[in-house]
């Protein structure tokens, strides 16, 4: 016992010894022109996990706000998402033709049990829509109908509950709809949920099964954008679902985020064009603590709330949302640059919900 | 005839010591084929692991939290990230996985304000959180030459000077009729006893914060028991060599320099532990190092001079004797305060004070029979007043201290 912890120890010693080397290495090698005064730049290639990557963090970065993990990422491909990808992923489902024209989109959900890392080194024990946490963006134009057959092959009950127009017995709602299929969906049991999609705006998804804290803070969540029939205007989209984990479950989080992973947009910002239209869908799922903001700096929006309708109510750079509201912002950045966005709550920010714009010529 | 046959039968055995040595020899074997079979029978451990770490030191440097961790539960833990104040920072670790009983330190770089209270959390992999109060920062004294020197004088403040001040009662003891010095005796074990009762709490107090896995609490009655009985050895062991005095002089009570050494090592081995309590105190910025608290613990520790010299009413000790009980009695204080600040360990610290209450103890018990008045009674009115006295008056003196 006491010789394996000295061999440890000993590896430790050696890899903190080659430290030095590894940042004179760094200094040497060209790289890319991110590197500028802010203490997040040179993330992208200081990929070694978790802990005891922490030896090689040089405490000369600094102490600013964005410091989050240092050099320490999660591993996206075994949580089996990325999001910087779940960030412009809007599925349309795989569409046919009804009789009389209309557009049918079907999709197929499986609900599953998943270990998640939701920052480097805490694992945490997911519920999640189709292994990815915020679950599928579906997409489609008013009008079209949505054909969603749910197979739930996680170990619990659970539903979809999707904000919109439905009959009862497709509201995800336990309890009501047993006898035609619907409420509550046991594990290996699967229902079909078909509505028509409207209103046109942003909306959401989420498990409705009791305790209903757990369902949502676990991951069963999503956006839904349903066009309206004139499209808007050509733009750059993103989806962000504003969420938390509280990995100690004491009924508060111990970590926010947009979809999901702290500090992912830090590491890793939002590549987009210096004064092209840039559209957010924003969506707020934060369980425990409902209260959410958004603020971007340097820059102003348009704001549409729930977006159903086509004219912006605010013009402003900060706004708030309820658990399970949300909006649609327009905006476009006048310069390039690198234009921080974060929850105007600034324990969350702190906590993960902080990231970046890196706007290009 | 008997006897005779168990002779014979002891001598066609083995001899004794295989006898005692075979059983252990089962049972090493028996545990190693146990590990070896990976616990046979037992299956898979239910539910997750137990993740449980105590903090045992926190520094605090110009621009940095370092926090000595302890794993204090049965599994092996992984640390992954930590937060101050609600916010997730860079850290370093010497070693992120901990093993049972093993520790590691945490380096945060943090621009702490003094004066500032911080909450510190660390997750473990699975996302579970110890939190880790800082109430007051204050910057961590480097152990250097001065700040030993200053643990010294603070020592010295608190221990020999005010206990040596209180020998000086010694003349008025002389003086004292028997019946007075019965009362005085009776004083000394008030004190003693109240000694006792606040070392107790205070090392239970200070066996909560450190891990429990070392014991926890059980230290400090461990840490008494220990010393109860070592002491109560030595004494015994003593004794044989001072009965012949004992008959000669035909009292019950061991001889008057030999209790007063016996009251001095008692009040040495709790000043010890005061010494800690105000050396880990200044160590972590919780202790004001204001003339008030100085004089307060000055003036509680004077009666424990009281204390020693009581028992010496009837001998001439030499002046270079009465300098060392002082010694024995107010300088562990020094060596405490010592320890206190550069090296604080909860579990030692519990232990240390156990061993305090565990040797006052001792001190009451030999002390005793003294007391007791010329128709042997022990609870004599005088006596009673006296131990009454002497808690009111440690009652009194500490709350000098408790502000």
């Amino acid at each position: 016992m006491t010789n394996r912890k000295l061999t440890r120890r000993g590896l430790i010693a050696a890899g903190a010894a080659a430290a030095p080397a590894l940042a004179a290495l760094h200094e040497t090698v060209p790289h890319d022109g991110l590197h500028d005064a802010l203490a997040g730049d040179g993330r992208a290639h200081a990929a070694e996990h978790p802990a005891g990557g922490h030896a090689g963090h040089a405490s000369g970065s600094g102490m600013a706000m964005h410091d989050g993990f240092g050099e320490a990422t999660v591993d996206h491909a075994a949580n089996g998402f990325d999001p910087s990808e779940i960030l412009r992923d809007f599925d349309g489902g795989t569409t046919s033709r009804l009789p009389g024209g209309r557009t049918l989109r079907e999709w197929t959900v499986l609900a599953q049990d998943k270990e998640i890392e939701v920052a480097p080194g805490i694992s945490y024990p997911a519920w999640t829509y189709n292994g990815r946490i915020p679950g599928p963006t579906f997409r489609a134009t008013e009008g079209d109908r949505m054909r969603i057959r749910f197979v739930n092959g996680s170990s619990h009950p659970h539903t979809i509950h999707f904000h919109g127009f439905h009959p009862d017995f497709q509201d995800g709602m336990p309890g009501i709809g047993e006898g035609r299929g619907g409420g509550t969906i046991e594990n290996g049991e699967e229902f079909t949920y078909e509505f028509d999609a409207e209103p046109f705006g942003l909306h959401l998804y989420h498990c409705h099964v009791m305790p209903l804290a757990e369902h949502i803070a676990k991951g069963l969540y999503g956006a839904m954008i349903i066009d309206p029939p004139e499209p808007r205007p050509p733009a750059d989209e993103v989806v962000m679902v504003m969420n938390g984990f509280d990995t100690n479950f004491d009924g508060a989080n111990e970590i926010y985020a947009v979809n999901t992973i702290p500090f992912h947009y830090v590491e890793r910002p939002i590549k987009v064009k210096r004064g092209e239209l840039v559209r957010i869908y924003l969506v707020n799922l934060l369980e425990f603590d409902q209260i959410n903001s958004f603020h971007i700096h340097a820059n102003f929006f348009d704001y549409y709330p729930t977006g159903t309708r086509l004219q912006p109510t605010e013009f402003t750079d900060t706004i708030i949302q309820g658990q399970g509201q949300r909006g649609i912002l327009e905006l476009k950045f006048p310069y390039a640059g690198k234009f921080m966005f974060h929850a105007h709550k600034t324990e969350f920010a702190e906590l993960g919900w902080l990231g970046f714009f890196e706007v290009e010529e | 005839m008997e006897a005779g046959a168990a002779t014979e039968r002891t001598a066609g055995a083995p001899p004794a010591w295989l006898l005692g040595a075979a059983p252990l020899a089962l049972i090493a074997l028996v545990i190693g084929l146990f590990a070896l079979l990976d616990g046979p029978g037992l299956g898979e451990r239910s539910g997750p692991p137990v993740e449980e770490l105590a903090v045992e030191r926190t520094v605090l440097r110009p621009g940095e939290i370092e926090l000595r961790i302890r794993n204090d539960g049965p599994d092996a833990v992984q640390i992954a990230q930590v937060t101050v104040n609600e916010a997730f920072l860079p850290f370093e670790i010497d070693d992120s996985r901990i093993g049972r009983l093993g520790s590691s330190t945490i380096t945060i770089p943090y621009p702490w304000v003094e004066g500032e209270g911080y909450g510190v959390a660390v997750f473990t992999s699975t996302g579970g959180t110890i939190e880790h109060e800082i109430p007051v920062a204050v910057e961590t004294p480097e152990a250097d030459a001065g700040f030993y020197g200053l643990m010294a004088l603070l020592g010295v403040y608190v221990g020999v000077i005010p206990v040596s001040l209180g020998m000086l009662w010694l003349p008025f003891v002389r003086r004292v009729s028997h019946e007075w010095l019965r009362v005085l005796i009776a004083f000394t074990i008030g004190l003693l006893a109240f000694l006792a009762v606040d070392a107790a709490l205070e090392g239970l107090e200070i066996a909560g914060e450190g891990p429990g896995a070392f014991g926890g609490p059980a230290l400090v009655y461990l840490g008494a028991l220990v010393a109860y009985l070592g002491l109560s050895g030595i004494d015994a062991h003593l004794s044989r060599r001072r009965a012949a005095a004992e008959e000669a002089g035909g009292g019950t009570a061991p001889a008057g320099s030999y209790l007063a050494l016996l009251v001095a090592i008692g009040i040495g081995l709790h000043n010890l532990g005061e010494g800690l309590a105000i050396g880990s105190a200044y160590a972590a910025g919780a202790l004001a190092l204001g003339a008030f608290l100085v004089v307060g613990f000055a003036l509680h520790n004077t009666t424990e001079g009281l204390a020693i010299v009581a028992p010496l009413a009837d001998s001439r000790p030499s002046l270079s004797r009465l300098l060392a009980l002082g010694l024995i009695a107010g300088a562990p204080a020094i060596l405490g305060a010592w320890i206190g600040a550069a090296a604080f360990n909860p579990s030692a610290a519990a232990l240390l004070f156990g061993v305090g209450v565990g040797a006052i103890a001792q001190v009451i018990v030999q002390l005793s029979p003294a007391m007791r008045d010329s128709r042997r009674r022990l609870l004599h009115p005088g006596a009673v007043g006296g131990l009454l006295g002497g808690v009111a008056v440690m009652y009194a003196t500490g709350l000098l201290i408790a502000g």
